[in-house]
C-alpha cells in the first residue's frame, strides 16, 4: 500500500470537508473533556476516602446532665460507668479490633470546639459543660466500627456510639452523584460524536464517489479503500481529543491546583500528574470511538 | 475462460428474471457482441461476471475461478484480472488523462516505475500519445473513451468488459474505437461487448449473442445483429431499428 497516497487522500478529505471536520473536533473535545473529568473525579473520591476514612474514629459519647438520648436520664455519667466503658474497650472481646483510644474529657471538647468554629456565633454559647465527655476510638479495620456499637451502645451512661464515617459517606454520595452525572453526559455525548463521525464519513465518501467506484472497478482492495477514510474520522477526533487532554490538565492546574488547593488546604486533591495520565485515556478513546465510527460508515461503500 | 451454467438472475421486486437459466461458454481468445433489446439482462450479464451481483441460481466460471466460492475479501484481486468499460467513460474529471490511467494502477498498489512505463504504453495503445496532460473535458467524445479503454487494459486484463461502449459515439468515432477493440483482441485479451449498434455487429461478423427477456435466443459464430432468415430478418430488422 502506499503511504504517500492515502495521506494525501486523507488530506484532501479532511480540507473539502471541513465544516463537519470541525464539528467532529468539536464534539470529540466536549465530550471527551466530560469523560476526563468523570475520570479524575473518580480518583478524587477515592482519595479522599483512603485520606478520611483513615482519620475516622469512633466516637462513644458518654451522658451530660442535659441528654436524654440513649441511656441517659438528664444524669452525667458516673466515674463508675466511664471504668466500664474503658474496661469494655480493654476486654479480650473488643482489644483486638480497636488501634487505639483516648478520653476527651469537658473541657477538652470544649476547647476543639471553640476551634473548630471560631469566628461562629454559636461559639460564644456553648459552656463546657454542654459538651459529653466521650472515648475517641481508632480501629484497626474502619468498616468494623458496627461491634463497638453492639458492645457499648446499650451500657449505662453511653448517649451514642458514632461512626464519623457516616459523616464523610454523605459527603461522597454527593460527589459519586457528580461524577455519575458526568459520565452520563459524557456518554450521550460520545453517541452524539460517533454518529458525528459516521455522518461525516458518509459525506466524504458520497464527495469521492467516482473514485470509489473507479478503485472498486479496477480491484482495489478493502483495506486500500476504506483506511483514507478511517483515518480522516481518527484525525478528527485525535484533534478533539487533545483539546480535551489540554481541557483537563488546565482544569486541574488553574482550578483544583489554583484554586481549591487555596480555598480549602489540608484536603489532597488530585494533581496535575494525574490529569496527565487521563490524557492518553482520552486519545485511545478518541481514536478508537472514531476508527470504529467511520468503518461503520465506510462499510457500506465496500459490500460487494 | 468464461461459463455460466443455468444461471438465473431475479432481482428483489422484480418477479421476472434478468437472466432465466443461461447457459454460455466463451473461450480465450473470442471476441463476443452481446445484442437485444435494452432490458434483455445484457447488463446483468456483464455485472455478474464483474462478481458486482451474485446469482440467484447456477454457477459461473471466470479465469477458472467459480465465482461462487471467492470471499468477498478476495474479489478486489479477482477484478485486477478484468477490465470494463462504459457508455459514459466514467473518467475523473479533475485529473489528467495520465493520472486517470495511472490512478487504477496506484490504487491497486503498483510502483511509480511500473507507472512511469505502463500508462504511456497504454496511451499509445490507444492512439493517445502526447495527450498525457490535457483534462478529459478538454477531449472529445472519442477520444475520452479510448482513455477508458486505456484504464481497462493498462494493467493487461485477460477479459475485456464493454457495455456499449459505441453508444454515446457518431459512427465514424465508433468505427475508430472498434478497430482499437479488435486490436486489443487480437494481442489476446478476450472481449465481450454489449451493444445495440447494428451497423457494427455486421460489419465484424463476429460471434453473436442475442438476449430477449433474460434468455440466450441465439448463438452463432460470423454471425450478424439479426438472424440471417430473410423473412425473420425482414421483420426483426424493423424491430432493431426501433430500438435504436
Amino acid at each position: 500500500m502506499r503511504l504517500g497516497l492515502v495521506l494525501s487522500e486523507v488530506g484532501q478529505g479532511l480540507r473539502r470537508n471541513l465544516s463537519m471536520v470541525v464539528s467532529v473536533v468539536l464534539v470529540t473535545f466536549i465530550s471527551l473533556t466530560f469523560v476526563g473529568t468523570a475520570i479524575l473525579l473518580q480518583s478524587q473520591i477515592t482519595q479522599m476516602k483512603t485520606y478520611w476514612y483513615d482519620r475516622a474514629q469512633v466516637a462513644v459519647y458518654l451522658c451530660t446532665e442535659y441528654t436524654t438520648a440513649g441511656s441517659c436520664d438528664q444524669q452525667a455519667a458516673t466515674d463508675d460507668q466511664i471504668a466500664v466503658v474503658e474496661a469494655q474497650l480493654e476486654s479480650e472481646t473488643l482489644a483486638p479490633f480497636i488501634d487505639a483510644y483516648y478520653f476527651e474529657d469537658q473541657e477538652q471538647a470544649y476547647a476543639n470546639f471553640q476551634d473548630q468554629f471560631e469566628g461562629n456565633a454559636i461559639a460564644a454559647l456553648v459552656t463546657p459543660d454542654l459538651l459529653p465527655e466521650a472515648f475517641w476510638v481508632n480501629l484497626i479495620d474502619p468498616e468494623q466500627s458496627q461491634i463497638l456499637t453492639d458492645a457499648l451502645a446499650g451500657l449505662a451512661g453511653v448517649e451514642s456510639v458514632v461512626d464519623q464515617r457516616s459523616y464523610l459517606d454523605q459527603i461522597f454520595a454527593i460527589l459519586n452523584s457528580a461524577s455519575l452525572t458526568a459520565v452520563g453526559i459524557a456518554a450521550l455525548m460520545l453517541v452524539a460524536a460517533a454518529l458525528l463521525i459516521a455522518t461525516t464519513i458518509r459525506l466524504s465518501a458520497f464527495s469521492r464517489r467516482r473514485e470509489l467506484g473507479i478503485m472498486r472497478l479496477v480491484g482495489a482492495s478493502n483495506r486500500f479503500i476504506q483506511t483514507p477514510f478511517v483515518l480522516e474520522g481518527v484525525v478528527a477526533a485525535i484533534i478533539g481529543s487533545v483539546l480535551a487532554g489540554g481541557a483537563v490538565v488546565a482544569i486541574v492546574h488553574f482550578f483544583v491546583q489554583g484554586y481549591l488547593t487555596q480555598t480549602l488546604p489540608g484536603t489532597s486533591f488530585v494533581t496535575v500528574d494525574d490529569a496527565l495520565l487521563v490524557v492518553p485515556v482520552l486519545l485511545l478513546a478518541g481514536g478508537l470511538l472514531a476508527a470504529v465510527a467511520s468503518n461503520v460508515a465506510i462499510s457500506r461503500y465496500l459490500r460487494v | 475462460m468464461i461459463r455460466f451454467d443455468e444461471v438465473t438472475k431475479v432481482y428483489r421486486g422484480n418477479a421476472r428474471p434478468a437472466l432465466n437459466a443461461v447457459d454460455l461458454e466463451i473461450l480465450a481468445g473470442e471476441f463476443v457482441f452481446l445484442v437485444g433489446a435494452s432490458g434483455s439482462g445484457k447488463s446483468s450479464f456483464l455485472r455478474l461476471v464483474l462478481k458486482e451481483e451474485r446469482p440467484s441460481s447456477g454457477a459461473i466460471h471466470v479465469l477458472g475461478q467459480d465465482l461462487g466460492r471467492i470471499s468477498s475479501r478476495k474479489v478486489p484481486y479477482f477484478r485486477r484480472n478484468l477490465g470494463v468499460v462504459f457508455q459514459d467513460f466514467r473518467l475523473l474529471p479533475n485529473k489528467t488523462v495520465f493520472d486517470n490511467v495511472a490512478f487504477s494502477l496506484q490504487v491497486i498498489g503498483k510502483s511509480k516505475g511500473f507507472i512511469h512505463e505502463a500508462v504511456p504504453d497504454a496511451l499509445a495503445t490507444v492512439g493517445l500519445d502526447g495527450k498525457g496532460g490535457r483534462y478529459p473535458h478538454e477531449l472529445s467524445g472519442g477520444e475520452q473513451q479510448r482513455v477508458a479503454i486505456a484504464r481497462a487494459v493498462v494493467n493487461k486484463p485477460s477479459i475485456l468488459l464493454a457495455d456499449e461502449p459505441t453508444g454515446n459515439l457518431d459512427p465514424t468515432t465508433s468505427d475508430g474505437i472498434m478497430t482499437l477493440l479488435q486490436r486489443i483482441n487480437a494481442n489476446g485479451t478476450t472481449v465481450i461487448m454489449a451493444t445495440h449498434d447494428v451497423g457494427i455487429v455486421d460489419r465484424l461478423q463476429r460471434r453473436v449473442v442475442e438476449l430477449v427477456n433474460g434468455r440466450i435466443i441465439r448463438d452463432e459464430r460470423g454471425g450478424s445483429y439479426t438472424q440471417a432468415v430473410p423473412l425473420v430478418q425482414q421483420q426483426s430488422f424493423g424491430s432493431a431499428e426501433a430500438t435504436r
